[in-house]
């Protein structure tokens, strides 16, 4: 029998978030070349911060990216402060990490609902979706605008914030929009869980890879701000010591930069999370893990959207949980806590909904000399074509059309951020 | 009666202006039945063949997005630029003050010439522009008057005083008062000055108001202890390219 040979050429993939090409060439039966091309034009972001006031860092970084700008702000902001020796207050730490979730669950629901949940419901978008499952589309739009609306009300507004700024905020919500928004994420558990029943029905391809799995992780809490770096190959790292783990590399094929760590790729993101802090997470969050059949451990690349699901029940009962903290504790005014030093080194890192995400300034005299900003997506961009070329012979047999579409559906199960991946570093650090 | 086709395309940007969009059919999901979008990568794997009115995202950064906003152009009935970065060329252009060579060399090595690159512009710099969306992102009520206006055979109004107007409306504490400072005296309102309702002062992201008094801003920001490179830095979040202009026409608004 002949060798297959096959050529998929996806040009511009579609329902992801910047320019990606997929390129798998197969000639008889051999695998020459299955590629991830970035081809998202270059930004520069790291070099068009150099020289510019510490206090713009998180309002140009922020620009990044429009789904994860809150990640990208906070993340700039943890590395600025620990540069200049900034301590936050309690209600600070608190704001921050209830803006967070709020980001977590739009992006979340934009992926589940928008982007994955139309190949599972066998259509071209979100737009059919509307007509063959309009309560579907209803409840995502609600769940999103409750997401973008509590993100509203601490930094302003999602894509970009305002309020947010070095050593704290320059507004803050009032305990009566505290109150609304707490009676509107309690009335989203419905929501919620109609959304776990949803991707219960969810059919994803059976595929496994065993992988290294790196995450942020605290001993007291589902880890999303601070921390330190987790393998699940195990180890911990300050996060200072970024670099250890991420090694990164050009190739000529994609303007985003490449990492790898122990093996030739690792990933991060939602499973990465799931995987190494599911001890962490709210019992209903737990709950809603084994009602979707997704275990610690889990090596399917097509179920980090299962993954998102969960942390979509975690985010919104923490949610709830620290709006009432804050209610209880009262808001109130604050200036900002101000710099100790106006010249120093700082690392942030927060996971964002894509994965670890690393912000490294050396600021000089209140001025950043240099930057390094290192995305998830790019991160990831080695564990998508290692996927790839360990599924694409096991599909040899079937019609191009239909590797097509499990590739496609595997590059958008990762929820790649092209846009932020592309810009990448390397910044000699002077 | 036909719905309009209407397509969505991207260049040098954060994709936050179409993600706006997704995000005004949580207040007007209307807008989907009164056209028909042919293209939207972000959102559809659906892709239709013409359209009438193409909102472009995103700066022209690189000699190969020429061709292509070229034949955007030719296809469409309208052009529209979507937000800051389409506009005024915004954050992408703060990398055209500096040599581009060292610009490609500090963020991609000894690799800088494996990828395009070029000063970064407002695609009005390379093709003809009917009606543009300021801001960044773009302010999902301007967008949805827009689309009304444009179904209706009407140019979008976008508003021509600065931000201070609607600030004043806003009942809002001055931020000069706050000990912030704000540019809002001389750019364009519309966003109904939400940055400084949210505390922090305007950074410029809608573009300039038809003669703004650059020299009397200046002179305030100065006053209120900015020194000529802070002032430089704030000038140019946004506007570097329209900052450059200025500079080139020798006209010493904003010296180095």
């Amino acid at each position: 029998m002949a060798q297959p040979s096959v050529r998929i050429d996806v040009h511009h993939i579609t329902r992801v978030e910047g320019h990606g090409n997929i390129v798998v060439d197969v000639q008889n039966g051999v695998l020459k070349q299955c590629d991830l091309e970035i081809v998202e034009s270059p930004r520069f972001i790291e070099a068009m911060l150099r020289g510019r006031p510490f206090s713009e860092a998180s309002h140009l970084t922020s620009r990044i990216c429009g789904i994860c700008a809150v990640g990208h702000a906070t993340t700039s902001l943890r590395a600025t402060e620990k540069a200049l020796g900034v301590v936050l207050s309690e209600q600070t730490v608190l704001l921050r990490k209830l803006n967070f979730h709020g980001e977590m669950l739009d992006s979340h629901i934009l992926h589940a609902y928008m982007l994955v949940a139309p190949d599972a419901l066998g259509v071209g978008s979100v737009v059919p979706l509307a007509k063959s499952h309009p309560e579907v589309v209803r409840r995502a739009l609600r769940m999103k605008k409750l997401a973008g609306d509590l993100c509203a009300a601490i930094c302003g507004r999602h894509t970009h914030p305002i309020a947010l700024t070095v050593g704290g905020f320059t507004h803050y919500p009032s305990a009566s929009d505290l109150e609304q928004l707490r009676a509107r994420l309690e009335a989203a558990r419905a929501d919620v869980d109609a959304t776990v029943e949803l991707f219960q029905m969810l059919r994803l391809p059976a595929f496994d890879r065993e992988t290294e799995y790196i995450a942020l992780h605290k001993d007291d809490e589902y880890c999303f701000i601070d921390g330190e770096i987790a393998s699940s190959d195990g180890g911990a790292w300050a996060v200072e010591d970024y670099r250890k783990i991420t090694n990164e590399t050009l190739v000529r094929h994609s303007t985003a930069k490449r990492t790898r760590h122990k093996r030739g790729e690792y990933m991060v993101g939602a499973l990465a999370r799931f995987n190494i802090n599911h001890e962490k997470l709210h019992m209903k969050a737990k709950a809603a893990a084994t009602a979707l059949g997704l275990k610690p451990g889990c090596t399917n690349p097509y179920r980090i959207t299962v993954a998102q699901v969960v942390e979509i029940v975690h985010c919104l009962e923490d949610a709830i949980r620290l709006t009432d903290q804050l209610l209880e504790r009262g808001v109130v005014w604050e200036e900002p806590a101000k710099p100790a030093r106006l010249s120093g080194e700082g690392v942030g890192a927060c996971e964002v909904p894509r994965g670890v995400l690393f912000h490294n300034y050396v600021i000089e005299d209140g001025k950043v000399a240099s930057a390094n900003c290192i995305i998830p997506t790019g991160q990831n961009l080695n564990n998508i074509e290692a996927d790839m070329r360990t599924l694409v012979p096991t599909l040899l047999d079937r019609r191009p059309e239909e590797i097509t579409l499990s590739l496609e559906m595997l590059v958008r199960a990762y929820d790649p951020c092209i846009s932020c991946s592309t810009h990448m570093l390397d910044v000699r650090f002077v | 009666m036909a719905r309009p086709k209407v397509a969505f395309f991207e260049f040098t940007s954060c994709e936050g202006c179409q993600l706006t969009v997704v995000d005004s059919l949580q207040t007007a999901p209307e807008l989907l039945e009164a056209v028909e979008i042919v293209r939207f990568r972000e959102a559809m794997s659906e892709k239709g063949e013409g359209y009438a009115v193409a909102f472009v995202e995103g700066a022209c950064s690189r000699p190969g997005d020429e061709a292509a906003l070229k034949e955007i152009r030719e296809k469409a009935q309208l052009v529209v630029a979507l937000g800051a970065c389409a506009h005024l060329g915004g954050i992408n252009t703060i990398r055209n003050r500096h040599e581009l060579a060292d610009v490609r060399q500090a963020v991609y090595g000894d690799k800088a010439d494996w990828y395009d690159t070029y000063p970064a512009r407002p695609i009005e710099a390379v093709v003809p522009v009917d009606a543009f969306l300021p801001g960044c992102p773009i302010d999902r009520h301007e967008f949805i008057r827009a689309v009304k206006a444009l179904l209706q055979g009407r140019a979008p109004q976008i508003p021509d005083q600065p931000v201070c107007v609607e600030c004043k409306l806003k009942e809002n504490v001055c931020v000069y008062l706050r000990g912030r400072t704000c540019l809002g005296p001389i750019i364009r309102a519309g966003c109904d000055a939400i940055c400084p309702t949210y505390g922090d002062g305007c950074e410029g992201c809608r573009g300039l108001i038809p003669s703004p008094n650059l020299d009397s801003l200046k002179q305030v920001l100065a006053e209120h202890h900015l020194s000529p490179d802070e002032t430089l830095a704030k000038l140019t979040l946004f506007l570097t390219y329209q900052t450059m202009a200025m500079e080139a026409a020798g006209d010493g608004t904003a010296k180095r």
